[in-house]
């Protein structure tokens, strides 16, 4: 196995109490004094923390948020809508989009509600293939927010960093699937393609400078006094209500809550078959989103490594019908996407189409605890906390 | 189906959590189970109407379902034509038109849909049905047990005409708050469908090297898999 210097699960470093939240309890005192009146900011659509057009519009007592109201709708696409007039090999297309970093990740969800409908289970290796490319999608996903997560806070370098790890890995994908964000490569079935020759030792070598860029980020995100500053105690969710208003993925495991389902949720995929953890951390601030988010990177690097040397060999497609017909029937199928739960409740009638398609997506319910979460905070630690809830519009507005 | 698709992996009409959680719901809530079913090892309970938040606070406290997933309707009405089937139009799959109902059955035409999960049980799921009578679309809100379900009644508000009573501030999610109609009601025609029609099959063109084959490509077939394709 690779090494790295991952503190053993519960040595987490210690937390001391941030004086910060004393002098923030002097300042509200001085605002109730000089009595500084209200005044409404709108942050966005087009903002550099909100990865798409959110709107929060803020209303400020001074430098403190009074409450927040997050617009969202600018990307609705009408998804579900659409659902209801396409097929189910078109319908793999447009819900690539929903979430555009990890797209693969959205199709499994919705191809494994149509197999379950239909009776069928993609081989073994059409399994295998398909985890490694969700944890590569994943990766690949927050890479991105590692390196982004520093931008926000003033930290240009990682952003650089972030960039070139993550196009190694789209690389990778782009290699099996001919797309580097929508690879529209499954079928229901099984799957597209085999891998080409030779992508196995280049993919171990890309996720062994996975691991080491890892490394990179703890040095230089991690252990910076200035970013822990920025995110230490600052946008702290509870696990209880985290839960209770939907939050899902690492946003909740960041609030210590063990629940991740590859490991939780009825099985699905090969992840019973590898030997992995699920991280979480005690604390529910920014800073323990973006810790929890690089373990998480970690261990999908280690799951990757680990699928590439018990792959099994086999068919890529079980016999399925030439026209896709669907028997009647209701499904719901969730997975653990990068951002977080994602599901599809299908309601099928015999049709080459669906009846109705629920779409569950993680950012909606992240983002509808920020109301909650913003109140009471300074206008900079908006920006962080968007920043480590780490939500994509697409995935919001669907 | 015309084909007959590899049935590999029998799946339990409800797993052993499913089966434990359907008992105790059914000790807590009693005569306010209209019926139940099980779905592909999930269990689907059906609740009167004036239960439904009540439903909501057994799972919550009684059986420990702290997550909220989704809040969601149904529109049961058949899906109008838009396309006549056999014309040779493929550019929407052809729906039945008789009016039936899913999982648990229903009463009428809308349903609403509700998922609530564990965080500490393992594949600790329910799923919530209730029906609400057209002439009264009325169902109580959940926002005071699961806060999560402001976004969600809002949407269902938005898309259904479902309205929740308790409810904070019912106003547009996703919609420009002068929008006009539900638009994920059956009887709510798919607007880009109406602004500019179905071309028809465009992009017919043999591959280079290919024979250009009159009789071959209908819509249907280009989103179909081969049988067998890749084995």
């Amino acid at each position: 196995m690779t090494t790295t210097n991952l503190p053993p699960p519960g040595d987490l470093p210690e937390i001391a109490v941030d004086p910060a939240a004393f002098r923030h309890l002097a300042d509200a005192q001085v605002n109730v004094e000089l009595d500084t009146g209200d005044m409404v900011l709108n942050i966005g659509p087009q903002h550099p923390a909100t990865h798409g057009t959110l709107r929060l519009v803020v209303r400020l007592d001074g430098e403190r948020v009074v409450s927040a109201d997050p617009i969202i709708g600018y990307m609705h696409r009408g998804y579900e809508k659409l659902t209801e007039f396409r097929t189910y090999p078109q319908i793999t297309t447009l819900i690539n989009r929903i979430d555009w970093l990890s797209s693969f990740a959205n199709e499994v969800p919705f191809i494994e509600a149509a197999e379950h409908l239909m009776a069928i289970e993609a081989p073994p290796r059409a399994q295998y293939l398909r985890t490694i490319l969700t944890e590569l999608s994943r990766i690949a996903t927050f890479l991105l927010f590692l390196g982004e997560m520093g931008l926000q806070v003033g930290a240009i370098t990682p952003a650089f960093y972030g960039f070139r790890d993550r196009e190694y890995v789209l690389n990778l994908i782009e290699a099996v699937t001919g797309g580097r964000f929508h690879p529209n490569f499954n079928r229901i079935g099984g799957i597209k393609d085999d891998l080409p020759w030779g992508w196995i030792s280049e993919c171990r070598g890309v996720m062994n400078k996975t691991l080491a860029s890892c490394d990179e980020f703890d040095d230089l995100v991690v252990g910076n006094p200035i970013f822990q500053k920025r995110t230490r105690s600052i946008g702290i969710i509870p696990r209880e209500l985290g839960a209770a208003y939907g939050v899902s993925g690492s946003n909740l495991r960041a609030s210590g809550v063990d629940w991740d389902l590859r490991r939780d949720g009825p099985k699905y995929l090969v992840y019973d078959e590898l030997d992995w953890q699920v991280w979480t951390h005690p604390d529910g601030d920014s800073f323990s989103r973006y810790w929890v988010r690089l373990q998480e990177t970690r261990e999908s690097a280690r799951m990757v490594l680990q699928m590439l040397d018990q792959m099994p060999s086999g068919p890529l497609m079980a016999k399925v019908p030439r026209i896709i017909k669907v028997p009647e029937g209701e499904v719901f199928v969730n997975t653990e996407n990068p951002l977080g739960e994602m599901g599809y409740y299908v309601i099928s009638k015999g049709a080459t189409g669906p009846f109705r398609t629920k779409i569950r997506s993680a950012s909606f319910s992240n983002v509808s605890i920020l109301p909650w979460l913003l109140r009471g905070v300074y206008v900079p630690d908006i920006v962080t906390i968007l920043a480590s809830l780490y939500f994509i519009l697409g995935d919001i507005d669907r | 189906m015309a084909d007959s698709p590899v049935a590999t992996e029998e799946v339990p009409a409800l797993r052993e959590q499913a089966a434990d959680a359907l008992t105790r719901l059914q000790a807590e809530l009693d005569d306010a189970i209209v019926e139940h079913a099980g779905m592909f090892g999930d269990v689907v309970v059906r609740v009167r109407r004036d239960a439904w938040r009540r439903s909501a606070q057994v799972c919550k406290d009684g059986l420990g379902c702290d997550y909220l997933s989704f809040i969601a309707g149904i529109d049961w009405m058949p899906t109008p034509a838009v396309v006549e089937e056999g014309s040779g139009d493929t550019s929407a799959p052809a729906q039945p038109k008789d009016q039936t109902y899913g999982v648990a059955g229903s009463d009428g035409r809308y349903q609403l849909l509700a998922l609530v999960e564990s965080t500490r049980r393992q594949s600790w799921r329910v799923i919530l049905k209730t029906d609400l009578p057209d002439d009264d679309l009325h169902a109580e809100s959940w926002v005071s047990l699961y806060p999560g379900a402001d976004w969600h009644e809002r949407e269902a508000w938005e898309m259904y005409g479902f309205v929740f009573d308790g409810h904070p501030s019912l106003r547009h999610l996703y919609l420009p708050s002068e929008f006009e109609g539900h638009p994920l009601r059956k009887d709510y025609p798919l607007l880009a469908r109406e602004v500019k029609p179905w071309p028809g099959l465009v992009d017919v063109e043999p591959m280079p090297g290919e024979p250009a084959d009159d009789d071959a490509p209908t819509g249907t077939e280009t989103g179909a898999i081969e049988a067998g394709e890749s084995a």
